[in-house]
């Protein structure tokens, strides 16, 4: 496996798992590129690490066939693949100090003199000096890099990661994200990385599948995914979306825009960023993200270019973050919009019971199919524990 | 006065317990530094080491301690090893009639002693089995069996199953899995129960005085001796088996003590 690290592309063709009459993941095909730092995000129970550990070996697909390259893994054994894996909580041997639990892997495959990359790999993590303690005297980034370097020292063609940073705090995250990234970049070994949190994804991954419900909703690179949200959870999920009910008042025709009523007043969208049918008098959802919105007060509504859509609408709540600033409005067209303002010019004015207008490029409005569910993968309280 | 009390009443009550506790044992090595006037070692009269050295002067007294030893030592063997392995049969896997055995097994614990050693010798006696050696050993074993399982299962249950999932992917076959990860992590579980076993085993009388035949064990000779007179050297042996496991104890945790702060530093 050190010897023949070429990897080759993980492939999944037609993998799902079922457990009795619950269907965990639905039948998948998915292909991983050599070298990519890819993430499976969605929330929990959406199958990701059902997936992941189905790559790993530790779940029987119930259907379907796993790739290493050219090679059909499906029915080996995890202790046979050239796969490791950093678990969520790190599952380091309590009774084994750090250099054993990453000689581990080394020492299971018969490898003799171990010393020197076991030192090299606790070098990589910055943990030379902590050889000889055992796991529970370490802290939790701590044993996270440990886990890391045990999985990293026998050089898989694919490292499996099931949120390795959930345990962590805020700020020790954002530090091992970087981290993470950086021995990716370093070691050039195909990473696949299992989490819930959208903005781990996008920081870390080259490309990210949404997953909800056991199905893969969309997988692109983080921006088109952000920029082009092809579903109501896609969307909601991965940043937030002001998303509309609309009707279509002029649809795909020889103009390159779709024009559509909301509230009274009309809005227009590029059609290429609309994959729902636009029949005219059909239903359409319109979204755009909060941050692309410019916000004037009503008074001001005159200095506005022409050629933007507008909303008109009555702040309800103001929350100060300090780089911006996050306005909630109701408007005809839809109530709990949401506008982030940097915080450049601070127009005081602009007070819970103002009446606004708010405003955005056309281009930056995408359309989505009205059949589903507006609230799909909206974040509440109890999600986000 | 009254403060001084109410401040430290804790300590107080504290060292009232230990005492309670300490008092019955330091009769027994006291006296086993008497000489009595007659038979029975009840009054104190004066200091003497005879018995000491001389721990096997009376007729029997060691062999039955060797016997109970032999016993002890093979009885937590046989229980350990089968304890272990039903610890492991019942958290690890889902079959007919685990429920049953899971309750089952805590029988011999319920059950009353004298109960079970009477039952046992009618059923020994009606398979027709000699009674000695071998019928206290597969008493034994029987009794320490659910002390072991407890034991093992409490350990068995709190152990993450993702560290044998993490050796499995670490290229450690089922084998390795078990016998590098599994069995380490399972070991304090296993050497209480062992240790329990052990301490059941060799202070047993009830069960073992009805199914010895006439082998007789140390407990047994204890016993029987005491209708005639209370040799010194049984405080002597009692003495001794305290102290060894004292020892043992202190051993452990300055080993571990040790372990500790060269890895802290």
């Amino acid at each position: 496996m050190t010897d023949t690290n070429t990897g080759g592309d993980v492939r999944l063709t037609g993998i799902s798992k079922t457990y009795g009459s619950f269907t965990a993941v639905h039948p998948l095909d998915l292909t991983v590129p050599q070298g990519s730092f890819f993430a499976l995000l969605g929330a929990s129970g959406c199958g990701k690490t059902t997936t992941l550990r189905m790559i790993a070996g530790l779940e029987e697909p119930t259907t379907g066939t796993v790739f290493l390259g050219d090679k059909d893994v499906t029915d080996l054994p995890p202790y046979k693949r050239p796969v490791n894996t950093v678990f969520q909580s790190y599952a380091l041997f309590p009774h084994l100090d750090i250099h054993e639990n990453v000689a581990f892997g080394l020492r299971r495959r018969g490898v003799r003199s171990v010393e020197k990359q076991v030192g090299e790999m606790l070098d990589l993590v910055q943990l030379g000096d902590y050889a000889r303690r055992k796991p529970h005297q370490l802290s939790g980034g701590q044993q996270q890099r440990v886990a890391v370097a045990r999985a990293l020292i026998n050089h898989p063609q694919v490292l499996l990661l099931d949120e390795p940073l959930g345990a962590l705090d805020l700020k020790l995250r954002r530090q091992m994200q970087l981290e993470l990234k950086r021995i990716q970049t370093e070691v050039g070994i195909t990473f696949i990385h299992v989490t819930h949190d959208q903005e781990e994804a996008m920081t870390m991954a080259d490309t990210v599948a949404v997953m909800n419900g056991g199905r893969v909703e969309q997988l692109g690179a983080p921006a088109e995914l952000y920029e082009n949200p092809r579903t109501t959870f896609v969307a909601n999920f991965l940043g937030t979306s002001n998303l509309i009910e609309a009707a279509v008042a002029e649809g795909r025709g020889a103009a390159s825009d779709i024009v559509v009523t909301a509230g009274g007043g009309t809005l227009r969208l590029p059609a290429d960023r609309c994959g729902a049918p636009t029949t005219t008098g059909g239903k359409l959802l319109v979204g755009v993200r909060p941050e692309k919105i410019s916000l004037v007060h009503a008074d001001d509504a005159g200095a506005i270019a022409a050629g933007r859509n507008q909303v008109t609408g009555r702040i309800v709540d103001t929350s100060f973050f300090g780089v911006s600033t996050q306005y909630v409005i109701d408007s005809p067209a839809g109530s709990g919009l949401q506008v982030y303002e940097q915080n450049i010019e601070r127009d005081s004015r602009l007070a819970p019971g103002a009446e606004v207008v708010l405003h955005w490029n056309p281009a930056h409005t995408f359309g989505l199919d009205a059949a589903q569910d507006i609230q799909a993968g909206v974040e509440t309280v109890e999600d986000a524990t | 006065m009254v403060r001084w009390i109410r401040r430290n009443l804790v300590v107080l009550a504290g060292l009232l317990t230990l005492a309670y506790l300490v008092l019955p044992n330091v009769i027994v090595m006291v006296f086993s530094f008497n000489k009595p006037a007659g038979r029975f070692n009840y009054t104190w009269r004066e200091f003497s080491t005879d018995a000491w050295r001389d721990p096997c002067g009376v007729a029997d007294l060691c062999g039955s301690l060797t016997l109970s030893l032999q016993i002890a030592a093979w009885a937590t063997l046989g229980a350990t090893v089968l304890g272990t392995m039903i610890a492991f049969a019942l958290v690890r896997y889902r079959f007919r009639a685990r429920g049953a055995v899971n309750s089952l097994i805590f029988l011999p614990m319920s059950m009353p002693e004298v109960v079970m050693a009477a039952s046992l010798l009618t059923l020994f006696l009606n398979m027709g089995a000699e009674l000695g050696f071998w019928t206290v050993l597969i008493a034994h074993i029987m009794f320490c069996l659910s002390f072991v399982v407890v034991a093992v299962k409490a350990r068995v249950m709190s152990m993450d199953p993702r560290l044998e999932e993490a050796a499995r992917d670490l290229y450690a076959g089922p084998a390795q899995t078990f016998l590098r990860v599994t069995l380490p992590i399972a070991a304090p579980g296993i050497a209480a129960g062992a240790l329990l076993a052990f301490a059941l085993s060799f202070d047993d009388f009830i069960i073992t005085n009805f199914n010895a035949g006439s082998t007789v064990t140390f407990p047994m000779f204890v016993w029987g001796s005491a209708q005639r007179g209370t040799p010194v050297q049984i405080n002597v042996i009692g003495t001794a088996m305290f102290v060894i496991a004292v020892l043992v104890v202190v051993a452990g945790q300055v080993a571990a003590g040790r372990r500790k702060r060269d890895t802290v530093r």
